[in-house]
């Protein structure tokens, strides 16, 4: 930094192409003309998101609503589970920042120590990921209905659970007055919705995979809403339908018969939560960012094993741990715009 | 390892001991604000709908504290700040530019198109 403007420096040096006019060294340099530039596809990518969203408005889904289940504790926590994520990527980058700081004081110890923290912190967010994604995929319990005037609507509340399928018509495999019940958490619910989404039920009877027919006991829903996010004839968009009303309109298009009346979780082709560009934006930025932290991992780990062998100290500067850091701390910063734009707003 | 045929700007960012708990001190002072703007920002986020009236406001209130994070890890945690300053200006214009393009985009022009999709339509 300033020191070297009190050195002397011979014209050999300066003509010779050896000064950097931002005194900075050329890698850091270039780790940062590299941050720029990617900063400008996520811009771009953002940039696309924020006037898709704003274009559609009501009919977007909101990201509160949407975000709102915890890993084992179920939903109703808003937000909560990406406010944590936002947190561990916080943690880490604060992590990551002390490592550069032991660098700089040739604390070889410290570098370590703080280095694996980072990683730590980077495969938790990775993983959260993975869990948020898992999450998106399968979607809820409801889906979004297609309603009798044409409008679509989400639901909310909670799925009252699926007790039994009593058999009322013999297929191939269970017979008239069996009473089929959960064989594992969650089968009869992947039967039912599969069944919802083929068409196959009519006023409460289930039709199974083996033909035979069935009555659906399930306890009662709780608390059930619907909020129109697409027009319809009597229907409009924002519009919030509740109590019995919300309940027989909802089990009016599940009985009906007709295939695709419900969406389950998200595809590349449609999802339960909005329109379908909602899916390509979710799936493209977030495993943008999430490709980004994977990599940073992996530089990290590079990094600690040199670190670990010595490598840097030898040198006499921890120069690589800040190349890494300044990419490490880039991805927090993407994070937060990401948090803002997509999950806030 | 010095080379002597060019200038090691790698050896400068070294520092003392002392000078190590200080920047400590300001880089744990810098993660406490960041947590509580998260944590404000998703109370707000979860008690207040986006169809009450005051939501344009919460709106611009999430992006300016976005924008002070932002600041935060880019001037403080990748040592921007303390960089020479063309280096600095370098960097931050085109991020700036770039970040005000986002928010006219998102918060103007698209309301705008949407608004005359919605009244002329296809």
């Amino acid at each position: 930094m300033a020191e070297h403007a009190a050195k002397q420096i011979d014209t050999k040096t300066i003509w010779g192409g050896k000064i950097s006019p931002f005194s900075t060294s050329y890698g850091k340099l270039m780790m940062w003309f590299f941050l720029v530039s990617d900063a400008l596809t996520f811009g771009g990518l953002l940039v696309s998101y924020g006037f898709t969203r704003f274009n559609a408005q009501d009919a977007w889904p909101i990201g509160e609503e949407t975000f709102n289940s915890l890993p084992f504790l179920g939903h109703g926590y808003p937000l909560i589970y990406v406010a944590l994520m936002t947190f561990i990527l916080i943690v880490s980058s604060v992590t990551m920042v002390l490592a550069v700081e032991a660098g700089h004081r040739m604390d070889r110890n410290g570098v370590t120590k703080w280095l694996i923290a980072t990683i730590i912190g980077g495969f938790f967010f990775v993983g959260s990921q993975a869990w948020e994604w898992s999450h998106f995929i399968h979607g809820s319990d409801f889906g979004k209905v297609e309603l009798a005037d044409g409008s679509q609507a989400i639901v909310k509340g909670h799925f009252g659970k699926l007790q039994n399928f009593t058999v009322i018509e013999a297929g191939k495999h269970h017979k008239k007055g069996e009473v089929i019940k959960d064989k594992f958490e969650g089968d009869l619910m992947h039967q039912f919705q599969h069944a919802v989404e083929k068409g196959h039920i009519e006023n409460g009877v289930i039709r199974l995979h083996d033909g035979s027919l069935a009555k659906v006991n399930k306890a009662a829903d709780e608390h059930m809403f619907l909020v129109i996010k697409k027009n319809g004839k009597t229907h409009k968009i924002g519009q919030k339908i509740e109590g019995a009303k919300a309940s027989e309109m909802y089990y009016e298009s599940i009985n009906s018969g007709e295939p695709h009346k419900v969406i389950y979780g998200a595809n590349l082709k449609q999802n339960e939560y909005g329109p379908q560009q909602y899916g390509h934006f979710f799936f493209f930025i977030t495993g943008f960012h999430g490709f980004h932290v994977f990599s940073g991992v992996v530089f990290n780990i590079i990094i600690l094993l040199g670190v670990l062998k010595g490598t840097y100290h030898k040198r006499g500067h921890y120069e690589m741990v800040e190349k890494t850091g300044l990419y490490w701390h880039f991805v927090d910063l993407v994070w937060v715009f990401v948090f803002t734009f997509f999950y806030l707003v | 390892m010095e080379r002597d045929d060019i200038i090691e700007y790698s050896l400068d960012v070294h520092h003392s001991e002392e000078e190590g708990v200080k920047m400590r001190k300001s880089i744990w002072r810098v993660t406490g604000l960041l947590t509580i703007i998260t944590i404000v920002e998703v109370a707000v986020g979860s008690l207040i709908k986006q169809s009450s009236s005051i939501w344009p406001v919460v709106k611009w209130g999430f992006i300016a504290l976005t924008l002070v994070k932002a600041a935060y890890i880019v001037l403080n945690f990748m040592h921007l700040g303390h960089e020479k300053k063309s280096l600095k200006y370098v960097i931050l214009i085109p991020y700036i530019i770039f970040i005000l393009y986002l928010i006219f985009i998102a918060l103007t022009e698209s309301i705008a198109v949407g608004a005359a999709w919605e009244k002329y339509g296809v």
